[in-house]
């Protein structure tokens, strides 16, 4: 070959449309006739809190000494309605995740670490465990469209009361929770047959927009003598609306969940594909708030991607009285461990991109049923885990905050922020760095 | 031998005015007391009232009810004397709720145990999700009634709508009219010895089982066909 049909060789050229995942996809859907179902949140590159910048104190503002000066992280919810509002010491809240979904020692974990860390936890569809109230010192009961294991005395065992209208994962969408980890006790717990592929309805059962919503609401009030604050949880997608609606229904907290949000087992093409992302959502959620002379009176709980202390920080300087976190929370737990990698590779993926979770294999024993797998996993020392983690972002979140010369982590405002990109900047309403300039103002 | 219907159980010894108290009152009355006949008047539609009972209190409704009257009933026997609004004793554990009237819709949705009686007609989504209640309906359900069904029981006298028994689980249906049609995966299945039984002792209980044959009704259930996902049944969902 001479030196010049080497340089006329073309290499391959991979398509940007048509790219590996595309390509593998098709191949896939064409084999099997079904769409893809997995876990996890939206996995593809989406604005986020990565793209914005805190500024810190300078000469116009005072930093305040980083292990001398207190910077608070309490947050109250429920103050509006609720005779007996919970105070957390940390705004860091443990979304809801079900028992069957997760196993028992996963939620046992889940409550012991938010318990040490001073948060709360909160049940899913089947209702709730008594390991669960047993372990969670604050403990927030959902009222899902299903209804599964729904009970009135569990309603009065908790402290808080949270209707999902959607999650952020799947804004629409219903659940699904394959046959593999319906055991004997999560098939009893939803009064379900053993071992079926268990469909969770998209809608309520007995209410059908604000109108109804206001009314179910208090009738939760009424059941539990005004005494629990009631959260209300929207997928992101019209979040002016929805939390306007919301707070006309009268819930005491709206929890906001954003695409990047966790699911236990949805359709890819919804989790990618339906919703917006959690930096596009807080915004206008605040503004609506802000309209109705809400802001702080409802709280918001904003989830959906938080991953460090800076994410925590920016959530709540963008308006937020707390975040949830789920994803973060079994990663912490021991999701996705590079240790379980051989036994990963058998699934055929690796540690960090696992999300089978609706297969009930997984190896670290957190999202399956299987009583080997589950035995794997100390809930005592997984715990242990989830709070050094929650402790991390308190104290990432509290070293950005002084920096910007505030006494409370609710201090945090967007006058601190900054954006890296114009659509971030656009999104979040704070300026593009280096200028002025915030899109659309 | 006929099972006594707890229609019989009318006693009343305190009388709520809700034209005086407030609904918060009222409820927060019937929550402090374990045991007791308590008779309400001037309801005037009111949402949510005698919700989330706890007790062997015999509770009598003089006049119509708004949304979720007797929501999460336990043993709690609750008459109303008129109609009743949307999700008529929603998640009811246990207990006795006996409507004289007509319901709304979603009437008994997602309830888990006891008796729910209705003596004219229930709206759309009656039994919606059910999961161990039972269902008397003396008059006709409308569309989607019995809809993802777990366990439990329903009975209509009268005529049942569109889609009875759609994506149901394991609840029985008995129908003595005609059904407009027939939701995915719901079948009329065979009335054998042991269904009219229990068909018998339903309606005894709701205080109709002398006027009524067993043998006029048809059976429903779920052919189980769509309790595991397959593509083949896609058109089905």
């Amino acid at each position: 070959m001479s030196a010049d049909d080497h340089r006329s060789a073309t290499p391959p050229r991979a398509s940007a449309t048509f790219d590996e995942y595309a390509i593998a996809e098709i191949h896939r859907a064409a084999a099997t006739g079904i769409y893809d179902i997995r876990g996890f949140g939206a996995k593809r590159k989406l604005p986020h809190f990565d793209d914005l910048l805190f500024l810190g104190a300078s000469i116009s503002r005072y930093p305040l000494e980083g292990y001398r000066e207190r910077c608070g992280t309490d947050v109250t919810l429920g103050s509006r309605y609720a005779k007996k509002p919970i105070t957390l010491q940390i705004p860091i809240t443990i979304a809801g995740m079900s028992f069957g979904s997760l196993s028992a020692p996963a939620k046992e974990a889940l409550g012991r670490g938010a318990s040490i860390a001073g948060t709360s936890t909160t049940t899913g569809d089947g209702g709730m465990t008594e390991e669960e109230r047993l372990h969670s010192k604050t403990l927030v009961y959902q009222v899902l469209p299903s209804r599964y294991g729904m009970e009135p005395d569990q309603l009065r065992k908790a402290d808080a009361i949270e209707v999902v209208v959607g999650q952020g994962a799947k804004p629409g969408g219903g659940g699904m929770l394959l046959g593999q980890k319906i055991s004997k006790r999560v098939a009893e717990m939803r009064t379900l047959p053993e071992g079926i592929d268990q469909r969770s309805p998209c809608r309520h059962p007995d209410w059908t927009g604000p109108d109804d919503l206001e009314i179910k609401i208090n009738e939760l009030r009424e059941i539990t003598d005004w005494e629990k604050p009631i959260y209300v949880k929207v997928g992101a997608a019209r979040p002016y609306y929805d939390t306007a609606l919301a707070v006309k229904s009268g819930a005491d907290v709206v929890v906001l969940d954003g695409m990047q949000g966790g699911t236990a087992a949805t359709q890819e093409v919804f989790i990618e594909h339906v919703g917006i992302p959690t930096l596009a959502a807080i915004r206008p959620a605040v503004q609506a708030l802000i309209d109705l002379d809400m802001h702080r009176k409802v709280q918001l709980i904003v989830s959906g991607g938080i991953r460090n202390g800076a994410d925590v920080a920016k959530a709540l300087a963008l308006g937020a009285d707390a975040v949830s976190i789920g994803t973060a929370a079994l990663i912490a737990l021991g999701d996705n461990d590079p240790r379980y990698e051989a036994e990963y590779r058998k699934l055929g993926t690796t540690a960090g991109s696992y999300d089978d979770w609706h297969e009930g294999r997984d190896p670290a024993g957190i999202t399956t049923q299987d009583p080997e797998l589950t035995k794997r996993l100390d809930p005592v020392a997984a715990g242990r885990r989830l709070a050094n983690y929650l402790a991390v972002l308190t104290l990432e979140a509290q070293t950005i905050a002084r920096a910007c010369g505030k006494s409370h982590l609710h201090n945090l405002e967007p006058e601190d922020l900054v954006a890296l990109t114009v659509e971030s900047a656009a999104m979040a309403q704070v300026p593009l760095a280096g200028t002025s300039w915030i899109p659309g103002k | 031998m006929t099972q006594a219907s707890p229609i019989a159980r009318v006693p009343r010894n305190s009388a709520l005015d809700l034209a005086e108290m407030s609904l918060r009152e009222v409820n927060q009355l019937l929550h402090d007391n374990s045991v007791g006949d308590f008779l309400i008047r001037n309801p005037r539609g009111a949402h949510a009232l005698a919700c989330g009972l706890d007790g062997d209190l015999n509770v009598t409704i003089d006049g119509h009810v708004g949304y979720y009257c007797a929501g999460m009933n336990k043993r709690a026997h609750v008459t109303v004397n008129g109609n009743a609004g949307t999700g008529l004793a929603e998640n009811m554990m246990s207990g006795f709720v006996h409507v004289k009237g007509d319901a709304s819709q979603s009437a008994g949705a997602t309830g888990c145990g006891g008796l729910l009686v209705i003596d004219g007609n229930a709206s759309a989504r009656c039994g919606i999700a059910l999961r161990g209640l039972d269902i008397v309906v003396k008059g006709s359900v409308g569309h989607m009634s019995a809809f993802m069904a777990q366990a439990g029981t329903i009975v209509v006298l009268g005529d049942a709508g569109d889609a009875l028994g759609d994506s149901l689980y394991e609840a029985k249906l008995f129908v003595r009219g005609a059904v407009k049609s027939l939701g995915a995966d719901c079948v009329q299945k065979a009335v054998r010895d042991e269904h009219k039984a229990a068909l018998r002792k339903l309606l005894d209980a709701a205080g109709v089982g002398g006027d009524v044959d067993v043998a006029e009704f048809r059976r429903y259930g779920s052919a189980r066909q769509l309790y595991h996902f397959h593509v083949d049944n896609a058109g089905q969902y």
